[in-house]
């Protein structure tokens, strides 16, 4: 079980004196259809990005909100992870990237009919963004809109 | 950080009309960024889905995330995953 005094020092003190941000979303939306019929994105916030993509960039001030498109049909194996930070743990998603973007486990919910179809796009973030006010006002009502404009029906999202 | 991200940019997509579902592995984060739906799952940082190549797992707590989607409001919800047999790392 993760837990804040589970970081170093630095992070904790970090943590435990930073204010979290919080965004209005209500009401909230409701899936109106069937899982079964539904097309579903992955969003992780693991820092992955195709070897041809460029990695995220670390040394960025409060943190890189940019983010890479995936596509449907990559193998996840392929992908590279750039995040740097000391909290998080690579050992796993490197031996089994689906551990932090579970593509493989999705095709095989659609491949059962447990779900309808997955999104030709999905969209990786660096998750360590201490300073959000841009990932709030720029990159993720981007990564909405794109979700709308594919008409996905609900997306799942993992930090790391 | 990641669980904030994860919250905020769930909270972005909802308000934009789509449902989400996201996974949690800091309830002290997640609990005060309050995204709609959320799964905590009881997994060290890094390992949202519990174990690498274990599909049977990462299928269980990927299904009991999805069926958050059907719960009865109101939102948000956010729920612990139990799985029975397994000792955490």
């Amino acid at each position: 079980m993760a837990r804040i005094e589970d970081l170093s020092l630095p992070h904790r003190i970090f943590m435990k004196a930073y204010r979290f941000h919080s965004e209005d979303w209500r009401p909230g939306a409701s899936l109106d259809k069937r899982l079964s019929e539904s097309k579903i994105a992955l969003v992780t916030t693991a820092a992955l990005h195709l070897p041809e993509q460029p990695a995220f960039d670390d040394n960025i001030r409060g943190g890189d909100s940019s983010f890479r498109e995936l596509p449907a049909d990559v193998d996840v194996s392929q992908l590279k992870i750039a995040h740097r930070s000391s909290a998080f743990d690579q050992t796993g998603a490197l031996q089994d990237r689906n551990l932090v973007f579970p593509l493989d486990r999705f095709r095989e919910l659609v491949s059962r009919g447990t779900a309808g179809a997955l999104n030709h796009r999905h969209f990786s973030l660096m998750g360590s963004i201490t300073a959000p006010a841009r990932l709030i006002s720029e990159t993720a009502p981007a990564v909405a809109s794109l979700l709308r404009k594919d008409e996905v029906d609900t997306a799942f999202l993992l930090p790391v | 950080m990641c669980n904030q991200s994860v919250g905020l940019i769930a909270s972005t997509i909802e308000k934009a009309g789509i449902p989400t579902v996201g996974i949690s592995l800091l309830r002290e984060v997640t609990e005060k960024v309050r995204p709609p739906r959320t799964l905590f799952v009881p997994f060290p940082f890094g390992y949202p889905l519990g174990r690498p190549n274990q599909p049977d797992l990462q299928h269980q707590v990927i299904a009991a995330a999805l069926e958050l989607l059907k719960a009865p409001e109101p939102l948000p919800i956010l729920v612990d995953f139990v799985v029975h047999g397994l000792t955490i790392p």
